[in-house]
């Protein structure tokens, strides 16, 4: 193990490089570039044995991961904002086809109007597409995640691709000290990847077939049971990492000081590390304040948000992106979660961040102010200049 | 050179036999499109002199040979017709479905 002081982008090359992928593809976009950048380093240094193959676009990419997963190797690439959604084709090709491809996504503005910073609209867009995904809260998680995600795509009761989000410049361009994982100990935890969901000239096989009608459903189906058992898997994979490595993570949610919390913010990414700050500084003036994180958005973790929501009086969900003529993509998710399941609580949306807007700590705590009178309301956090 | 019958490892597929993904046997079609042909080529197999232009020009790979002699997997022929245009001896007749 060394420890290092790397920007997201850098841990999660790392991490990437660690678990040996045999081909990356990608094409580069700001914020992503960096890892995309130091894993092209790393394989013309000849420290990282890999096909580094330069695509055209980010639809070549997918294209280019889905043929090499197709051949039985592990396979990565990475992209943001207008990327995934050139990508978008794909997405649902290399889930339906099970390849279990892991994708660092710089979550990023959409356009228009023209944005490079940091925002959810990108993924969040995407969450129907068949790829799990995952929202790291700091450097250190998402370089341990790159690790773990090939584990959980590659589980054979699982077979999904993954993709993990890391927010544009708050988490891809800031510098934390990191524990970087010893190769021997990574090649332990995470073996070689083996699949009979793959071209070979000994058994021919037929690939990427057809389904009509009379099957379609059942193929479906088996997608649809491969995203559930994730949720079985991701929790058992990480004790497994905790017993390698000596990090622990928390399955699909994070629970932050919630047991007996009456005000309780539910967000992704990382400005729940913010959340859980000014949770903590609240505490100290006696509000019961709580937060939830969402570390998975597929799988979604139903079950965890409505359990976890049982003593709630009011909850905010926070998030950075708008599904526009209906309110925050997460909101209705969550609020879909909580009907029927005996929660009480008022739900309001924030939607904040937008096109790399600062969510300042004032924000946070505004929110929690808010949420005092139980509110329901769906508004925006910027809607004016100062 | 042998095209497999297409139709033959095909059983009623369920969610306890299905693949784990789109990934099986090679000759296997999930589904018969027998239904999408208006037109139907049949061939006189007295006139067929097994020369195999229809078999290697058949984009679906439907036609097999049995005995020297072409015949069509109507399982799975679409009814498109090349192999009717292709043959030199005029001993294919696109008919219609009915």
């Amino acid at each position: 193990m060394t420890r290092a002081f790397v920007s997201g982008n850098e841990a999660f090359a790392q991490g990437i490089s660690l678990c040996r992928p045999a081909v990356i593809s990608a094409y580069p976009i700001t914020p992503q570039t960096i890892v995309v950048e130091r894993l092209s380093e790393m394989v013309a240094d000849g420290k990282l044995v890999s096909d580094f193959i330069h695509v055209e676009s980010e639809h070549s990419a997918m294209s280019c991961a889905i043929g090499a997963s197709a051949a039985g190797v592990r396979v990565f690439t990475a992209t943001s904002s207008q990327g995934l959604l050139y990508m978008a084709e794909c997405l649902p090709y290399a889930a339906g086809g099970r390849f279990p491809i892991v994708m660092m996504n710089a979550d990023r503005s959409v356009a228009l109007p023209w944005n490079i910073y940091g925002d959810q609209s990108d993924s969040l867009s995407q969450i129907s597409s068949g790829w799990i995904q995952f929202y790291a809260m700091n450097a250190q998680e998402a370089l341990d995640m790159a690790i773990m995600a090939y584990r959980i795509a590659e589980d054979p009761s699982v077979s999904i691709p993954f993709m993990v989000n890391l927010d544009g410049f708050n988490l891809t361009h800031t510098y934390e000290n990191v524990d970087i994982p010893a190769q021997d100990a990574v090649d332990g935890f995470l073996p070689p990847y083996k699949t009979d969901n793959r071209i070979d000239l000994e058994e021919p096989v037929n690939m990427g077939f057809s389904a009509g009608p009379a099957y379609n459903t059942l193929f479906k189906m088996g997608e649809h049971q491969g995203m559930l058992n994730a949720k079985c898997a991701i929790p058992a994979i990480e004790d497994e990492f905790f017993k390698v490595f000596g990090r622990g993570y928390t399955g699909l949610v994070e629970k932050h000081r919630l047991e007996d919390a009456e005000l309780v913010i539910i967000t992704l990414g990382c400005v729940s590390g913010l959340c859980m700050d000014v949770t903590d500084r609240l505490r100290e003036e006696g509000v019961r304040a709580g937060v939830l994180r969402i570390r998975y958005m597929r799988p979604f973790p139903d079950e965890e948000v409505s359990s976890a929501l049982l003593g709630a009086k009011a909850v905010c969900v926070l998030e950075k992106d708008v599904s526009f003529g209906n309110a925050g993509t997460v909101f209705g998710e969550v609020r879909s979660a909580l009907y029927g399941s005996g929660c009480s609580c008022t739900v309001c949306n924030r939607i904040a961040g937008l096109g790399g807007r600062d969510i300042s700590s004032d924000d946070i705590r505004c929110i929690f102010e808010e949420l005092r009178d139980g509110p329901s309301d769906v508004r925006f956090i910027g809607g004016q200049t100062s | 050179m042998i095209v497999p019958r297409l139709t033959s490892d095909i059983s009623v597929w369920s969610s306890d036999n299905l693949p784990s993904s789109t990934c099986y046997r090679a000759g296997t079609l999930v589904d018969v499109n027998a239904g999408w042909r208006t037109v139907r080529p049949v061939i006189n197999a007295g006139l067929c002199k097994g020369c195999y232009r229809c078999y290697l020009h058949c984009p679906d790979g439907t036609i097999r040979m049995e005995s020297g002699k072409a015949s069509v997997d109507y399982d799975f022929c679409k009814g498109c017709g090349i192999c009717a245009r292709i043959c030199s001896f005029g001993c294919i007749s696109m008919e219609v479905e009915r």
